[in-house]
């Protein structure tokens, strides 16, 4: 049985159908892409299983357990992060505070011990910071700690909200196009990370990405994608020969 | 300059964050007790008076400051405040028991209201909020029984530790009091993950949604509890006014409120106390103005609201970081001197958003 399992989804605008029956699975330990040409249905996909959007048919899996009517904000705490292809940062806080959120679904403290900011509203502090740390370290983010988003380049922005998700100690992390806007020094890094986070903290990932070299070089599998269907599915090498796929991207 | 070297968590979770804080505020705070030695009955009103729009500042800074909802109807809470303060003390409850069922009392006030409010977003909840203000005042007129309607209703002044609510000085004592012990709170619901939560709707709410916030929750608990500060508020108003009439607690009031947070500064505490003796002066300084102005334009009734709605709109346009963001400007000019470059607060406008997901 796999990890993570998405059984005949369908989203439809109107009479656009952004996803058509899409099914696949995801095995735990896997990095897993969603490849496929601008309108594909790869966000859509994504925010159906964050909860954003509603499928108008079809069910999504975790851990064996039907999530297609939890609500949104009770995903994460089943074990599922995720990026955003454009930025969700919090701009006026400090990356630290940004981090701390990660940490939101271990909140034990009631209104009034912090009103009060009592001994547990302390130590909870402490145990939050201490994730978060680890996860600063683990991507290397120590120079920027009090610095507020809004005055941090792009590439951090991205890491930051990467170590955001992980500062939710997640199961499954699903990542929005995490190179886009990346230089190829930053790229070659995000390889890295991601690599880490798959054998080091046994996080299974799903990614959206366009960079093919990039995906090649870091996925176990591939799903291409094209106007909601599935085009194929299997190991890189299968995908960058199957005969569909260089059709949706290349013509002929 | 000054560079903080951190070598525990806790520097970055307590209020004081270095030693020239804690000298700062504990001689800011000395200051304000003994002040009654100096000044006389007249400016310790005023003061008294700075102080409750202080409190109803946060509860107002938390709700659109922090969570970034507007609210147009808050006098609404200071009405309700007021209200039940008055009407129990005239039932013989005591102040020290009646404060805390005032801040409780506005507390489920926010709430109720703000479970089916917040559904609406941006413009359409200001739309609703002021629509909640004039509510509640008719609510104030019509119901007599609890309000005395528009024959108004006196709040009693009782003996509390000993003292009389008539005194000023003690007055100002008690005023001063609740503005720390509000303070305070405001400070620990802020540093602690409710507040931050406050501040994550106010920023993305796709993403605190997807970090697990429950956005109709928190944002009805921030309503109430703007609501429970703006009641407390609301009660120390009732005794410096006296006697209650619906019509306190109109409009212009809570556009008073939207001043002094614009004015103060936006997503600051400290901006709600700048916020306050900058609106809390503001009337009495028109007033010594009209003397010397021409007749024509110096006993124009409207004066006052005109000034209030001008004043708001320089500030939006030219200092959208309040009294607040200029003084840090000025601290950070001297901190740096002569290196500071304008371009440091200029706000960037680089990474554009678009409307998907």
């Amino acid at each position: 049985m796999s990890l993570f399992e998405v059984k005949n989804i369908t989203v439809a605008f109107g009479g656009v159908k952004a996803l058509n029956d899409v099914s696949f699975g995801v095995d735990k330990g896997e990095i897993f892409t969603i490849i496929g040409p601008n309108g594909a249905g790869k966000s859509t996909l994504f925010n159906v299983i964050s909860r954003i959007y509603e499928p108008s048919k079809g069910e999504i899996y975790f851990e064996n357990q039907n999530i297609s009517k939890t609500k949104p904000h009770n995903i994460s705490k089943l074990g599922i992060a995720r990026t955003f292809q454009n930025l969700e940062l919090f701009e006026n806080a400090t990356v630290l505070q940004n981090l701390l959120l990660g940490r939101h679904i271990y909140k034990k403290t009631n209104i009034l011990s912090e009103v009060f900011f009592t001994p547990s509203a302390r130590k909870q502090e402490h145990e939050y910071r201490l994730k978060v740390e680890e996860v600063i370290d683990f991507l290397d983010l120590q120079h920027y700690r009090d610095t507020l988003i809004n005055g941090l380049p792009y590439g951090v922005r991205k890491n930051v909200e990467l170590a955001r998700a992980l500062c939710t100690d997640p199961k499954l992390l699903l990542l929005d196009e995490p190179s886009s806007g990346l230089t190829n020094e930053e790229t070659i890094d995000l390889g890295f990370w991601i690599k880490d986070i798959q054998s080091l903290l046994g996080i299974t990932i799903i990614m959206i990405e366009h960079d093919m070299s990039f995906v090649n070089k870091v996925s176990d599998r591939i799903l291409a994608l094209n106007y909601g269907k599935i085009l194929a599915s299997g190991l890189p090498e299968e995908i960058k020969n199957n005969a569909d796929v260089k059709q949706a991207y290349m013509g002929e | 300059m000054r560079f903080i070297f951190k070598t525990k968590y806790s520097q970055d979770i307590n209020i004081a964050k270095h030693n020239g804080d804690r000298f700062w505020y504990s001689l800011l705070i000395l200051i304000m007790v003994v002040l009654p030695l100096v000044l006389d009955d007249f400016y310790l009103g005023e003061i008294s008076y700075i102080c409750i729009l202080s409190i109803a500042g946060i509860g107002l800074m938390i709700l659109s400051g922090y969570t970034g909802l507007a609210s147009l109807g808050h006098a609404a809470f200071l009405g309700v405040g007021a209200y039940t303060h008055a009407f129990l003390l005239t039932n013989g409850i005591p102040f020290y028991a009646s404060i805390p069922v005032v801040i409780i009392v506005s507390f489920l006030v926010g709430a109720a209201i703000g479970i089916p409010i917040l559904r609406l977003t941006g413009m359409y909840l200001a739309i609703a909020t002021l629509a909640l203000g004039f509510i509640a005042e008719h609510v104030f007129i019509k119901w007599e029984h609890f309000t005395g309607g528009n024959r108004g209703l006196p709040v009693p002044q009782p003996e509390f530790l000993g003292m009389s609510f008539y005194d000023s000085v003690f007055f100002y004592y008690v005023c001063l009091v609740f503005l720390i012990a509000a303070m305070f709170a405001a400070i620990n619901i802020l540093r602690s993950p409710t507040g931050r939560a406050f501040v994550a709707i106010r920023d993305s709410e796709i993403a605190a949604q997807s970090l697990g916030v429950n956005l109709g929750l928190y944002k009805a608990l921030s309503f109430a509890i703007s609501g429970a500060f703006t009641g407390l508020a609301g009660a120390l108003l009732a005794h410096y006014i006296g006697y209650l009439a619906p019509d306190i607690f109109n409009i212009f009031l809570s556009l008073t409120l939207l001043l002094l947070i614009v004015v103060g500064g936006m997503g600051s505490l400290h901006g709600t106390v700048f916020g306050a003796i900058f609106v809390g002066f503001l009337p009495q300084l028109i007033a010594i103005c009209r003397d010397y102005l021409p007749s024509s334009i110096g006993s124009q009734p409207g004066l006052e609201p005109m000034l209030f709605g001008l004043i708001l709109v320089f500030f939006i346009l030219y200092e959208p970081l309040g009294i607040y963001g200029r003084w840090m400007k000025i601290k950070l000019f001297f901190e740096l001197f002569p290196t500071y470059k304008r371009q440091t607060f200029k706000k960037q406008k680089v990474f554009t958003k678009s409307d998907r997901v």
